[in-house]
């Protein structure tokens, strides 16, 4: 078993496998479906909230986050918020496990590229955290919102966020790195 | 406001013990790299659609057959808002090949120590902050525009979802398949 927890690698099907599994257990005894780009709305509003808690609350947007339908004042740190807060934890714990640790600042793709400097890499990193937010929450979801768990669901919302996800992203990194890029990923 | 601040102990170690799992997995699975990330969207390292295309069919197969036995009664559909869908996957799509990352396992990735994640993460606040902005535009224009509501291909076309989870297992085998016999071609190659 622990030899098993210390590889560096599993097959991705064995991954896969193991998060669909995840998901059923979410459905069943949790009534909850695996996301993640929502907390990004509650650390965005309770950060807001400790310079202009007015400006916080009047906006629509973090008043639905924070309040059910039903009326009920919904809690800042609830179960997604630890979720992925424990996601860099259980990340943690693997890398550790399998010594796969890596320290890395600027990727190799992106020093082919790009350059090796440090702060343009991490101004670029913080530009497409950004945009990939606003997309996400247009969109009403992520990869793990809408790609897994809208997909195993069937949903027409989530089957055209993750083909168009996938067109834009195909699109985008041959645009950026062109067919070159290949050889340095 | 922030009241209550935390939700009871239980949902939160529930949700704790599910991403103690879910970052796990990611990390063996690989796909808290950049590269391996870069290297799907350059078509040329597919563990991302093989991990995902696993997850869908397995958590199809699995939440289906539990909603068919009683054992789960509500989904968690989100409404098909088919410009905002279509329109956020593709701005989605830029911003996770610059960051290299999607929120999932770019948090993930500052667990196995990636750097420029941090930024990343940073950049997703700020993101979610500016869409909170425009939302009550966004919501006025853009959100009802071919909204379709809480649609399934089975409820949208009125067959048993299990006419398309044959067809998801089905095209996943043959896809896996395919593409397990061309990877090993090109490293013999």
């Amino acid at each position: 078993m622990i030899a098993i927890l210390r590889q560096p690698r599993w097959s991705p099907y064995v991954v896969g496998a193991g998060i669909g599994i995840l998901s059923w257990a979410t459905f069943y005894f949790m009534g909850k479906a695996l996301g993640t780009s929502t907390t990004m709305v509650h650390c965005a509003a309770g950060l807001e909230g400790l310079v202009a808690p007015a400006h916080v609350e009047a906006n629509p947007y973090f008043a639905k986050a924070l309040v059910s339908s039903t009326g009920k004042a919904r809690p800042l740190i609830e179960w997604q918020f630890m979720l992925v807060v424990f996601l860099a934890i259980g990340a943690l714990i693997a890398a550790k496990l399998g010594r796969s640790t890596i320290r890395e600042s600027v990727p190799s793709l992106w020093a082919w590229r790009f350059g090796p400097s440090k702060i343009k890499r991490y101004l670029f990193a913080f530009l497409g955290g950004i945009v990939l937010i606003f997309g996400a929450r247009l969109a009403d979801g992520c990869t793990s919102g809408h790609a897994i768990s809208g997909g195993l669901q069937l949903a027409v919302s989530s089957w055209s966020f993750t083909i168009a996800m996938f067109a834009s992203g195909i699109a985008t990194a041959f645009i950026l790195y062109g067919k070159e890029g290949r050889h340095h990923v | 406001m922030f009241d209550p601040l935390f939700a009871d102990p239980k949902t939160l170690l529930m949700g704790a013990i599910t991403g103690l799992i879910f970052g796990f997995l990611l990390q063996k699975g690989g796909v808290t790299r950049f590269n391996v990330i870069l290297g799907q969207f350059l078509l040329k390292d597919h563990t991302v659609a093989k991990t995902m295309g696993t997850a869908i069919v397995v958590g199809a197969v699995g939440i289906y057959a539990m909603v068919a036995t009683g054992m789960i009664s509500a989904m968690h559909i989100k409404p098909a808002m088919m410009v905002a869908n279509i329109a956020g996957g593709l701005i989605f799509g830029v911003g996770m090949v610059v960051l290299g990352y999607c929120p999932g396992t770019g948090v993930a990735a500052i667990g196995e120590g990636s750097r420029h994640a941090i930024p990343g993460v940073a950049g997703m606040i700020v993101g979610a902050a500016i869409y909170a902005e425009a939302y009550p535009w966004i919501a006025a224009n853009i959100l009802p525009m071919a909204d379709l509501g809480k649609a399934t291909f089975a409820t949208a076309t009125g067959l048993s979802p299990w006419w398309f989870i044959a067809g998801l297992v089905i095209a996943a085998s043959l896809g896996f398949f395919a593409l397990e016999k061309f990877e090993r071609g090109r490293r013999r190659a």
